[in-house]
C-alpha cells in the first residue's frame, strides 16, 4: 500500500503497524513520536494502531535545537 | 581571594537564592540551547563547563536529526532535557509538536516558540498567545518565548505559563539586549520567572540581563558559534552569577555629577 513518511511517497506492505514502521526508521533513536495524520499516536498504543492506504506519517527524533 | 576561598560565599548563595520554575529549583540559572554545537566533544565540554541544568533539545524527521548519541551526551551530563517547538509558525503546529515531544522525551515541559517568519524569527504574538492557552490547558508547563513586550509577557503569565521568555533581541543575531527598559518593566510586570532568551552575544549581555532583574538566561549561539565554546561557557556562567549577585547586592544610582569616595575632611593645605 501506498502512504507517505516523512513527506516521502513510501510502499509498505498491508498489515505493517506504527511500531512495525518505527523499528524500521528509528535509527537507532528510543526517544521517538509518531504522527499520524496530524494527531500523536502515542507509544502505547503503537503496536496496535495499523497503517492504511494513504496515511501521511511523520516519525521524529530529537536533535540539537536552541 | 582564592576560588577555594570564595567557594563557602557562593554555596551560600546557591542555598538561599535558588531558582525555581514550576516547583522545580535549580541551582543554575543558565540554560543552555544546543542548536549549532560543533561536535558532541564540544557540547559535552560546554555543558559541564557551563554548569546548565536544563538544555533545550528540538524535534525532527528522524532523517534530518543528529545521531542518537547527542542525547547519551546529554544524558551522561545529568541535565534535564526542555524540548522546543522550533520552527513552528501557527498554534496548531507548536501544540501538535509540543505533544509530540512530550511523548518523545516523557516531559510536560515544553519551551514554546512560534515565529512569525524565517527571516526575523520573531514570535508571532497572536499564535503564541493562542498555543500557550491550548497547552496549559492540556497540562503543559510552558516556558513561552516572547518579544520584549511588558504586555505580551504579562498575557503569557496570565495565560498559566511557568516562565516568561523575552528576546533580547533576534535569535542568533548576538545583538544583545536592545531594549533594557522594556526587560525591566516586563520582568515587573510577571510573578513568573522571567528567562532572557535570544540575542545574547558576549558575557556582559547576560550579565545585564540578570542585573535588569531577569531570574535566569537562555543561550545557544553565543557559546555554540564562540571560537571557544568552552572558554565562554564559562564566561556566561560567571557573567550570569555575577550580573545575580549584583541584582540582590543593589547598585548604587546613576548620578550627573561625581559623588567623592574619599573625604574632602582633613585635607592639608599644600
Amino acid at each position: 500500500m501506498q502512504v507517505t513518511v516523512n513527506g516521502e511517497d513510501t510502499q509498505l506492505t498491508a498489515g505493517t503497524t506504527v511500531a512495525d514502521l518505527v523499528a524500521a526508521r528509528s535509527g537507532g533513536h528510543d526517544r521517538v513520536a509518531v504522527a499520524l495524520n496530524g494527531d500523536v499516536v502515542p507509544r502505547s498504543s503503537w503496536p496496535e494502531t495499523r497503517i492504511s492506504p494513504g496515511d501521511a506519517l511523520e516519525v521524529l527524533a530529537p536533535t540539537a535545537g536552541g | 581571594m582564592s576560588t577555594s576561598e570564595l567557594a563557602p560565599a557562593l554555596a551560600r548563595e546557591e542555598a538561599t537564592d535558588p531558582f525555581v520554575i514550576a516547583r522545580e529549583t535549580f541551582t543554575s540559572r543558565l540554560l543552555l540551547g544546543t542548536g549549532g554545537v560543533p561536535s558532541l566533544e564540544t557540547l559535552e565540554a560546554a555543558v559541564r563547563t557551563s554548569g546548565t541544568q536544563l538544555v533545550t533539545v528540538a524535534l525532527r524527521r528522524v532523517e534530518a536529526s543528529t545521531s542518537a548519541s547527542m542525547l547519551k551526551v546529554l544524558d551522561r551530563c545529568g541535565v534535564r532535557l526542555l524540548p522546543n517547538t522550533a520552527g513552528c509558525r501557527t498554534a496548531r503546529e507548536a501544540v501538535l509538536t509540543a505533544r509530540l515531544a512530550r511523548e518523545a522525551f516523557g516531559t510536560s515541559w515544553v519551551k514554546l516558540e512560534v515565529i512569525g517568519d524565517e527571516h526575523t524569527l520573531l514570535p508571532d504574538a497572536v499564535e503564541l498567545l493562542d498555543a500557550a492557552e491550548q497547552l496549559v490547558a492540556d497540562g503543559f508547563t510552558v516556558l513561552a518565548y516572547t518579544t520584549d513586550d511588558p504586555i505580551l509577557g504579562r498575557r503569557l503569565a496570565d495565560a498559566g505559563c511557568a516562565a516568561v521568555m523575552p528576546l533580547g533581541s533576534p535569535i542568533g543575531s548576538g545583538l544583545g539586549i536592545r531594549n533594557p527598559h522594556n526587560i525591566a518593566l516586563l520582568r515587573e510586570g510577571v510573578d513568573v520567572p522571567v528567562v532572557l532568551d535570544a540575542g545574547i552575544g558576549t558575557a556582559s549581555d547576560a550579565a545585564l540581563a540578570m542585573e535588569l532583574g531577569c531570574d535566569a538566561v537562555l543561550l545557544a549561539s553565543a557559546v555554540t558559534r564562540a571560537r571557544d565554546p568552552e572558554r565562554m561557557a564559562l564566561a556566561m556562567r560567571q557573567a550570569v552569577e555575577g550580573g545575580r549577585l549584583a541584582r540582590l547586592a543593589g547598585r548604587i544610582p546613576r548620578r550627573w555629577h561625581a559623588e567623592a569616595s574619599t573625604s574632602f575632611e582633613g585635607l592639608p593645605a599644600l
